[in-house]
């Protein structure tokens, strides 16, 4: 069956194939199952991740939860095999990125919603857990104070409300997650109930980033006005700088990054990745099969959200600052470059994406800073022209040249 | 009829005012299983439905004419929740008020609705579309833990044998023909198992054989479901239709059997005879 051609005239096909194939069902396998005939028919239900795809998962994630960690804390640092310090940062951080990455393709490749704020999640859950990081840092600030220096700086006697709980670690953890998904909810009920679409919404959570950028710019928010929080001294009593909080950081994004392409894989092969498709691809005929895509679009929104504030509260601790210009624009347009550049709709994609753009940044920033955005930009537009399929879709698009090139040799 | 509604249960548990969704039936009691009682709709001033009030009865196979502009497929938008009046009463059967339902919950309450331009998901397969469209839960939850059911995947390959798309079943449905695509939406709007059936121009690029077949389906649906259908395909409707109601400027001109409809004067002049 799988092998019929699309024909105008489906009924040769139907006659000369369906009744052959029904026939030939019983005698291979499943013999036991009354439905042998419809369930041929049945598409395949790809395994969840291939023998290969296990085999490639479990050789990263020992690479990344136990193999770099132990390089790094256990092999002295004049040993060849030693991971500097630098490298489990800077990858730490990168897969932060990715992580962002792939919750911004749950609702850019499969469900066509682009978010250019996606910038504003991955902060906020980020600042959640500065504060704890704040108060954290105890009297060892530069004023010997409980309050954090800034609050010091400015007069201020007592911690605002926003900073009630803060020192609990759990509270912050709740507040991750918490902060991101019900700003998401609460802004994405309005949005998609007004049936706002396409451009319209990428331009308002254009304008949400920014907002929330200028209100974090000011110091009566609360949360250390243009300089952000800074100076982290520990996490649960443990020295942040010191070797085996990074590589557990290191080891916990990786398991974050890990974990997030498995939900978007479980999703996808799900009922509702298919109508995440859908809505995408014909909103009206899903409306008028009896979906509301309100609640298919605001589930996959918020857990995009709450994804983001996870990744911004591991990134925190890992660079060590977090300030108002990660809720920048141009953050969150970086974002869907990362996507695009890597191919949205697929699970691989956004995370070789987000590495390579920014193995490419970091490249830039050190040996050409003043060319970096130039890059950026061009990279964005050729992809966008030559790439509609971004890395992943590379090889198929090259064997498909190759074939054209062939077939043109044979036919000239 | 009152412990029909009591007992009834909605998968998305819709219950809005009148329009009280109930279960797999519709309250048809008194006859008509739609009832559109003088519709009003303007944009900028136009009225694109002047007064109109139509009814369908139940298993009825009803064909909607007019000129460009007629206000069809505004009339189509207004019965599936697309476009309200502005004034007006549109009942399905007798106790679902359809100007106070969205889209989707109008869609469960049983009314499919077929577009001009074929619509299916693009990017699915066959198989994949008609499973979409199936009549199930439709809410976000209940569709993470959707399974096949061998029942289900039964009735998916009925329909794909009814509208002769079985070989397809595995193909995007952005690769069929035109005519194809025409006939996976109606298999989704079969899947729906929907009680009335809203058909923008179904037959619209068809072959002949296929237009001939699609008659034969459409009459073999009737009965147990109404269907509206709306056409140009003069042929396709005196093959099919009992009774045609031809709308001009938004409201309703003449209805009657094909031949009656044909010979008035007046439809003659707005339609027929250009």
């Amino acid at each position: 069956m799988r092998q019929a051609v699309l024909k105008e005239d489906g009924g040769n096909t139907a006659h000369g194939d369906a009744p052959d194939s029904v026939a030939s069902a019983p005698g291979q396998g499943d013999t036991t199952l009354p439905h042998t005939g419809a369930m041929q028919y049945a598409p395949k239900t790809d395994p969840f991740l291939s023998p290969a795809g296990w085999m490639t998962l479990a050789i990263l994630a020992l690479i990344t939860l136990v193999i770099v960690p132990s390089l790094f804390v256990f092999v002295p640092e004049q040993s060849p095999f030693h991971v500097s310090a630098f490298t489990v940062t800077l990858v730490g951080k990168i897969m932060c990125y990715c992580i962002v990455a792939v919750a911004m393709n749950l609702v850019w490749g499969y469900a066509g919603i682009l978010s250019l704020g996606h910038g504003v999640f991955f902060a906020l859950g980020g600042y959640a857990f500065g504060m704890y990081l704040m108060r954290q840092i105890g009297r060892d600030g530069q004023y010997q104070s409980d309050l954090p220096d800034f609050m010091v700086f400015l007069d201020w006697k007592e911690y605002p409300w926003q900073w009630a709980f803060t020192d609990h670690f759990l509270w912050a953890l709740l507040l991750v997650v918490l902060v991101p998904g019900v700003l998401a909810f609460v802004f994405g009920f309005f949005a998609f109930r007004s049936r706002i679409k396409g451009v319209y919404f990428s331009i308002i959570t254009q304008a949400m980033t920014f907002a929330f950028m200028l209100l974090f710019f000011r110091n009566e928010t609360g949360f250390g006005g243009n300089n952000g929080f800074t100076d982290f001294k520990r996490i649960l009593g443990f020295p942040i700088t010191e070797p085996p909080m990074r590589a557990t950081l290191f080891a916990l994004s990786a398991a974050a990054l890990i974990g997030s392409a498995l939900l978007s894989r479980y999703l996808i092969r799900s009922k509702t990745g298919r109508i995440l498709t859908a809505i995408r691809d014909s909103e009206s005929r899903l409306m008028f099969s009896g979906y509301n895509p309100l609640w298919y679009k605001l589930f996959v929104w918020t857990l995009s959200a709450v994804i983001c504030g996870i990744a911004g509260a591991l990134y925190v601790p890992q660079v060590g600052i977090i300030n108002p210009s990660e809720m920048s624009p141009a953050n969150s347009i970086e974002i869907a470059v990362w996507v695009a550049v890597g191919g949205r709709g697929t699970i691989v994609g956004p995370i070789l994406g987000a590495s390579a753009v920014n193995g490419a940044k970091s490249f830039f920033t050190q040996s050409f800073p003043e060319y970096w955005l130039f890059f950026l930009g061009a990279l964005f537009i050729l992809v966008t022209l030559f790439m509609p399929k971004g890395i992943v879709g590379l090889a198929a698009q090259v064997r498909k040249l190759l074939r054209k090139e062939r077939a043109s040799e044979q036919s000239g | 009829m009152n412990s029909q509604v009591e007992d009834g249960v909605n998968p998305s548990g819709s219950t809005t005012g009148l329009g009280h969704v109930v279960g797999d039936s519709v309250d048809v009691s008194h006859g008509p299983i739609l009832y559109l009682d003088d519709i009003t709709v303007s944009f900028d001033g136009f009225k694109a439905l002047n007064r109109l009030t139509i009814t369908v009865d139940v298993g009825e196979l009803r064909c909607v004419i007019g000129p460009n502009g007629a206000g069809k497929t505004t009339m189509m938008d207004v019965i599936t929740g697309k476009t309200r009046p502005d004034e007006g009463t549109a009942y399905f059967g007798q106790t679902i008020d359809l100007t106070r339902l969205t889209e989707p919950q109008i869609a469960d309450a049983g009314i499919g609705r077929k577009f001009q331009k074929p619509t299916v998901f693009e990017n699915h397969t066959v198989f994949e579309n008609l499973e979409l469209a199936m009549k199930a839960d439709k809410r976000v939850f209940a569709s993470l833990r959707a399974r096949r059911t061998t029942d289900e995947i039964d009735r998916i390959v009925d329909i794909m044998q009814t509208i002769d798309l079985l070989p397809q079943a595995d193909i995007a449905a952005g690769l069929l023909s035109h005519g194809q695509k025409q006939w996976l939406e109606i298999g989704m709007l079969l899947m729906q198992e929907p009680q009335l059936l809203l058909l923008d121009e179904p037959v619209a690029g068809m072959t002949d054989e296929e237009t001939a077949k699609t008659a034969q389906l459409f009459k073999s649906l009737a009965g147990e479901r109404s269907i509206v259908v709306v056409e140009h395909d003069m042929e396709f409707i005196s093959e099919i239709a009992a009774t045609v109601t031809v709308l001009h400027e938004g409201s309703v001109l003449a209805e009657g059997p094909m031949d009656v409809v044909q010979s008035d004067e007046r439809v003659i002049e707005v339609y027929l005879g250009r």
